[in-house]
């Protein structure tokens, strides 16, 4: 255990733990911005409702993407010295231009959105919202560029042992980040979507007095209870689900596309991830695809990576021969099972994500001409309950495609070692030389106990808020004072701050 | 090209210590300026819609060192590696307890949200200081002395923010608290600022000066109820000290790397100065309408 292990450790811990809430403000601020558009276009209460109730939420997410990613800013340079000072005139410049272009945006017009609801005229306010969330969608772009370069580096050249950019465009617009962009900002449209879905689910089985959890026997839904309100899928819930579906489908489906254009671009260009996401030895034409350890399907690596069922896809070792070779003697094999493991998890559970809203949208449809005749236990149109095995089935919507999406990373950046720059630099020469054992430790220790115990206060937060439900409509038709109690003691505490 | 950068990061650092100057003095002061809720909420309403925005004034100055001078951001970032770590978690703290604390429901939680505003505000406000005066001297005192600086006029700076933009009992406070401030922010700043320009160009001697007589000026101004220009005052203290601070850094941004050494290449320089020219005057500007739209005062509320 030396530095280099602690430094990788703490980058794997805060960074890990930042894209836990990151994918989600990316998408959620779409979802929202986008019921606060149909409030405005159509005047219906329940759109401000639910954008004041999901807003809430999006909120306290926001805030920990924003504090955990300013320490990614300046881990670089506190963990990863020789690294920055190689890569900075390349590297430095997207993150420049994501605080410049992306982060005054999202700051600044967030802030105008929190506290400009009285202040500002409805579409003005609603104008900031939408920039913030410009601001969020950019900061990903320019982040997934940086991060791009370091496993397809282009338009630069190594003069005096530092890389030197020679065309900023080549660095933009490489091959490698169009394709990671639109396929992980796409699956933070996955995760947010999961994340209402779940939040919905959740609420409809509380407002019909049933648990998480299948507690007793499944019960039939007779007719008897779709007539009785409190049974009912409320419309306000059925606009909210079938958005909140279709984002996720869509986004499922862009998410898929490019992941297979990613696929394609790692065999040329990170031919060991490849390798090492299906554990294949040797360079095999027609390679296989293990959907469970013993369980292949010959030519299916081929064929996603090539579109060729016969084509050869290259081995770890004979990569490992090559780039002793090339590079010199080291080892240049990622963590095979990590790697290995991280591809099927993310494959399964986005999948399973896509496949649980494209299953929810065929639940939720509209019956028509079935209206005066619905029969016992059908849920479709407007006004019927969704059954409680597939709310129970939306909560699951929250953790399926956030591991799907943490196993994406890790795939990612797992499978790109040894090297922090793909042929030109290793993660062994990129720590801080002067940073000793102890200090990092201690940082490492800091982190991960503070990110735990704000985790923590976050999801309780985030529980407490979704427990309590979209406020009541606004008070315009009750006379002062007569705020029920209960109301009274929050509005007591929160205005101010909130909105 | 170089020296350009120097001054466009010397900038953004200017704009960070000015703006978040005050946000820091804000937080540190929460306790001090409250009695009840409504006053704590009415403090940090006065900061509430801003301090977010400015926060990315030290993203910006970070990166910006990043991308044109690689080496003067690792060297600075991993020489000083615990300091700036306390300050990356103070800003962690304080920034959940800024947007959580309108969140919570208990008073325990509310009074923890205020506990990690006013540590996550004195600790980067003392440590900022504290960093460039280790940078600039390179010795114990003078780091104390830094931070003492630092976390001062920003107490002043923030007591004057507050009693401009809050109305009865709280600007009464604030206004107590910033002739308080300076009974410590003067001395340590006449007896900090003039050494500083001692390896410097001739001209940090004129903005040492100039920070000087602005914060003199400042006090004088608090004490007659001139808020608003007691707070350009202290504004110009705070730009006059950094302009000093990196005026002297100009030569050596660290002991042993010159300025050449630790820029990147000119191509890289010279895209980055036409994308933040086009883009920088905007960021002024939609930032600068944020403080208009919240220009009123602010009254306690009642609930």
């Amino acid at each position: 255990m030396d530095a280099l292990d602690l430094a990788r450790w703490q980058f794997g811990v805060t960074t890990v733990y930042h894209f836990l809430f990151v994918p989600l403000t990316i998408g959620l601020g779409v979802y929202v911005a986008g019921l606060q558009t149909a409030w405005l276009r159509t005047g219906r209460e329940h759109y401000l409702r639910l954008t004041k109730f999901f807003g809430k939420l999006f909120l306290i997410n926001f805030a920990m993407g924003v504090v955990t990613g300013i320490v990614q800013e300046f881990q670089f340079g506190m963990n990863w010295s020789d690294y920055s000072t190689f890569v900075g005139d390349v590297f430095g410049a997207p993150l420049a231009l994501e605080a410049l272009l992306a982060f005054f945006l999202e700051s600044t017009f967030l802030g105008l959105w929190i506290f400009g609801w009285d202040r500002l005229p409805k579409r003005v306010h609603l104008a900031c919202l939408w920039a913030a969330v410009i601001g969020s969608n950019l900061s990903a772009y320019f982040i997934l560029a940086a991060n791009a370069w370091m496993k397809h580096p282009v338009g630069y050249e190594v003069v005096d042992g530092r890389a030197r950019m020679t065309d900023l465009w080549a660095v933009l617009t490489n091959s490698t980040a169009l394709a990671q962009v639109p396929h992980v900002v796409a699956a933070s449209f996955v995760v947010a979507g999961g994340f209402v879905i779940a939040v919905i689910g959740y609420r409809v089985l509380r407002e019909r007095g049933l648990g998480v959890l299948p507690g007793r026997p499944a019960r039939t839904i007779t007719a008897e209870d779709a007539t009785t309100p409190m049974r009912r899928l409320p419309d306000m819930w059925r606009t909210a689900l079938r958005a909140a579906l279709v984002m996720t489908a869509i986004a499922g489906a862009v998410v898929a596309g490019t992941g297979d254009l990613s696929g394609q671009l790692l065999r040329e260009q990170q031919p060991m991830k490849l390798a090492a996401a299906e554990g294949l030895r040797h360079d095999t034409a027609g390679a296989p695809f293990s959907i469970a350890p013993g369980v292949e399907v010959p030519g299916l690596l081929s064929l996603l990576a090539a579109h060729d069922p016969a084509a050869t896809v290259q081995g770890v070792d004979d990569i490992q021969a090559r780039y002793e070779k090339a590079f010199g003697p080291a080892d240049y094999t990622p963590n095979l099972p990590v790697v290995f493991w991280s591809f099927r998890v993310m494959i399964n559970f986005g999948m399973a994500t896509v496949g649980l809203s494209v299953l929810g949208l065929w639940l939720t449809r509209k019956r028509r001409g079935r209206r005066g005749g619905q029969r016992a236990g059908q849920y479709g149109g407007s006004g019927e309950p969704l059954p409680a095995w597939f709310a129970r089935l939306c909560v699951l919507a929250l953790p399926l495609p956030t591991a799907a999406i943490i196993a994406g990373w890790l795939l990612s950046e797992i499978g790109r070692q040894p090297w922090t720059v793909q042929g030109e630099l290793m993660t062994a020469a990129s720590v801080s030389p002067g940073v000793s054992l102890g200090e990092v430790a201690i940082t490492l220790a800091v982190f991960t106990v503070l990110y735990g115990v704000l985790a923590l206060a976050e999801g309780a937060l985030l529980l407490r808020h979704v427990k309590a439900g979209p406020e009541l409509p606004a008070p315009a038709t009750v006379p002062p004072g007569a705020v029920p109690p209960a109301r009274a003691e929050e509005t007591r505490l929160t205005p101010t701050l909130m909105y | 090209m170089t020296t350009f950068w120097f001054i466009v990061i010397a900038f953004l650092w200017t704009g960070y210590f000015v703006l978040e100057g005050f946000d820091f003095g804000v937080g540190a002061l929460l306790p001090l300026l409250s009695r009840s809720e409504a006053d704590r909420r009415q403090v940090l309403g006065t900061i509430g819609p801003v301090w977010d925005g400015n926060e990315v004034w030290l993203i910006t100055a970070i990166g910006a060192m990043f991308a044109a001078f690689p080496a003067w951001y690792s060297g600075l970032l991993s020489g000083f590696y615990l300091p700036v770590f306390l300050v990356v978690t103070g800003l962690i703290v304080r920034g959940v307890g800024l947007e959580w604390r309108g969140k919570v429901h208990s008073r325990r939680e509310v009074a923890l949200c205020d506990a990690g505003i006013v540590a996550g505000s004195v600790l980067p406000a003392f440590l900022w200081g504290a960093i460039f005066g280790n940078l600039l001297f390179g010795t114990a005192l003078a780091t104390v002395l830094g931070g003492a600086l630092s976390l001062s006029v920003a107490v002043l700076h923030g007591a004057v923010f507050v009693a401009l933009k809050t109305t009865g009992a709280v600007r009464a406070r604030a206004r107590r608290a910033a002739l308080l401030a300076a009974v410590g922010a003067v001395p340590v700043a006449l007896s900090t600022l003039p050494s500083v320009p001692g390896r410097g160009p001739l001209w940090t001697l004129g903005t040492a000066l100039l920070a000087a007589a602005a914060l003199a000026a400042g006090v004088t101004l608090v004490w007659g109820r001139r808020e608003g220009w007691a707070f350009t005052a202290t504004a110009t203290a705070i730009t006059a000290t950094t302009a000093t601070v990196f005026g002297v850094l100009s030569a050596a941004p660290l002991p042993g790397l010159t300025l050449a050494e630790a820029a990147s290449a000119p191509y890289t320089l010279t895209l980055l100065t036409w994308i933040g020219l086009i883009a920088l005057p905007g960021v002024l500007a939609y930032q600068a309408w944020t403080y208009w739209v919240f220009r009123k005062r602010l009254t306690a509320q009642v609930s």
